[in-house]
């Protein structure tokens, strides 16, 4: 063949056609956001939105100083917030090990039966929050520590289940079949075979997801699940602006000390 | 060598394999069995009114099994309207504004009093929780999806902006050096040396923002920032568990969904 391939004169970075169907997807976008935006803005009073700076300063202005005193008030709160937290991870420790073992591929006795419903478990946990858990629990048993905990627990379960049986499931075989060839019981391979493997992975779950939970717990109050959260409720009912300012200092200060502790945890242990 | 003598052991402990020094681990250990009395001590738990509200943990869990979806479906579908609206407006607004943030807080894209401004803004809006941010957009601009879709933008500032800046820390130098001896501006080192290099990981990031933003749309309706956590929180309020169970599994359905399809484009992508 003779006839020679006329090659475009310019350099560009896509085909044509490439660039019809990225324009395009972005036609699509601009158009969905501009529809989801009238759609949601349909009931907004705009004249509260154009009198938000001045809402803002003065909320400001009224959040300032903080009340330095209120901080006597605040121990007990806070206290209980760590314990939500901490009973809460450990709940949720207790529930999902088991849960994790038996949706990972390789040590769940029966991959067509049980798999799929611990596996449904770790999906329903996950995708309800935690204040959402304590909602529901301080209607069925009653505000308190107890309900945040058992809240914190439940959401706890799916998250730590998730990357724990994917963990079990990335774990080194050879140890396993090495193990099992010196004729040990299947309790001994669980243990001497996998457990130890997954052990490092589990404790980093574990003090990662209590940093989380350092953080959910602090405003699950707001739902009358104990803790600090229950002191802000109170305080933005009546309010007591420079009470909120303090509050969310110290909620602050927790959340970056929480996560300070597990940075350091975590590099101890990898 | 004394051991020469001696017979061989007849039995082996696994060694520990955290805390390995003996004395510590005691310490630790009795430690944490201390902090665990206190704090089980001080949780009071009021058996009476949980063995009162088993009786509509019942009625939940049947809630649950048999939903209600039709008696407040009009609720419902407003809820989950502004829920997704929100959700998306507030993905694209986020992302938006995110990029040049991202782009401004990478060490090798900006100097330095670029980078410290964009660090502390991502500092700040990474520290505070959605919920607290909704309590005061809503006081601010009044209660609505409006209050809502800038909750979730803000807290979408902060995720999205730092998983970018350390991707662009990242990314192979030989490339962007390439472009820049060609002569190129700043702008086309951007578009031509960075851009395709973090382009499929910011695309795989906005589609899990997008997946945790529903999460969360569904929670801030508590405080009055709309979606479907309002309605949830009525439903609860009212004791129609039937309707708070068809709601909750509408959320874990779309949440599946969303987390499905994402990623599975994310998985095409890389």
């Amino acid at each position: 063949m003779n006839q020679t391939v006329t090659l475009p004169q310019i350099w560009t970075y896509r085909t044509t056609k490439a660039k019809l169907v990225i324009w395009f997807a972005w036609l699509t976008l601009v158009a969905l956001f501009v529809w989801s935006w009238q759609l949601m803005n349909a009931n907004t009073m705009w004249v509260f939105v154009w009198d938000a700076p001045t809402q803002a300063a003065d909320i400001a202005g009224r959040m300032f100083p903080p009340r330095w005193g209120y901080i006597n008030e605040l121990w007990l709160p806070l206290w209980d917030t760590l314990n939500i937290a901490t009973l809460g991870t450990l709940g949720g420790i207790v529930m999902a090990v088991p849960v994790a073992f038996l949706a990972a591929r390789n040590t769940t006795p029966s991959v067509l039966f049980v798999r799929p419903i611990a596996l449904a478990i770790i999906v329903a946990s996950r995708s309800i929050n935690s204040l959402i858990w304590a909602l529901l629990l301080v209607a069925i048993i009653g505000p308190g520590i107890f309900a945040g905990i058992i809240a914190i627990a439940l959401r706890s379960v799916g998250f730590i289940g998730k990357l724990l049986y994917e963990a079990i499931e990335e774990i080194d075989h050879n140890q396993v079949e090495a193990v099992t060839a010196t004729g040990a019981s299947s309790a001994q391979v669980m243990h001497y075979g996998i457990v130890s493997q997954v052990m490092p992975a589990f404790l980093g779950i574990s003090v990662f997801r209590w940093d989380i939970n350092i953080r959910e717990s602090t405003i699950l109050g707001l739902v009358g699940a104990g803790g600090i959260g229950l002191q802000l409720q109170a305080s933005l009912n009546v309010l007591a602006w420079p009470q909120v300012t303090l509050i969310l200092v110290v909620i602050l200060a927790t959340v970056v000390v929480s996560e300070w502790v597990s940075a350091k945890v975590r590099g101890a242990l990898i | 060598m004394s051991s020469i003598g001696q017979p061989y052991p007849s039995s082996w402990k696994r060694p520990p394999q955290i805390f390995t020094h003996p004395l510590w681990r005691r310490l630790i250990f009795s430690g944490i069995a201390l902090y665990l009395f206190l704090a089980i001590g001080s949780i009071e738990v009021n058996w009476t009114r949980v063995w009162e509200g088993l009786e509509r943990g019942q009625r939940f869990v049947a809630g649950f099994l048999v939903p209600d979806f039709t008696t407040r479906w009009r609720d419902i579908s407003i809820g989950l309207v502004e829920s997704l609206t929100m959700t998306l407006t507030a993905t694209v607004v986020g992302i938006v504004i995110s990029v040049p943030i991202g782009i401004g807080a990478a060490t090798n894209m900006a100097p330095k009093w670029m980078y410290l401004i964009c660090r502390s803004i991502i500092a700040i809006s990474r520290s505070l929780q959605e919920i607290i941010i909704a309590i005061f957009f809503v006081a601010m601009f009044g209660f609505g999806p409006f209050a809502g879709f800038l909750t979730l933008s803000f807290a979408t500032i902060g995720f999205l902006s730092k998983l970018l800046a350390e991707d662009i820390e990242d990314i192979d130098k030989s490339q962007v050096e390439a472009i820049r001896a060609t002569g190129a501006s700043w702008l086309q080192v951007l578009t031509y040396g960075v851009a395709p290099q973090v382009m499929p990981r910011l695309v795989g990031l906005s589609l899990y923002r997008l997946d945790i933003n529903f999460r969360e749309s569904s929670v801030i309706g508590i405080v009055g920032a709309g979606g479907i956590g309002a309605t949830l929180n009525t439903a609860i309020d009212r004791y129609e568990y039937d309707s708070a169970g068809a709601i909750l599994l509408i959320i874990i359905g779309i949440v599946l969904m969303v987390e499905y399809t994402s990623g599975l484009i994310r998985r095409r992508l890389q």
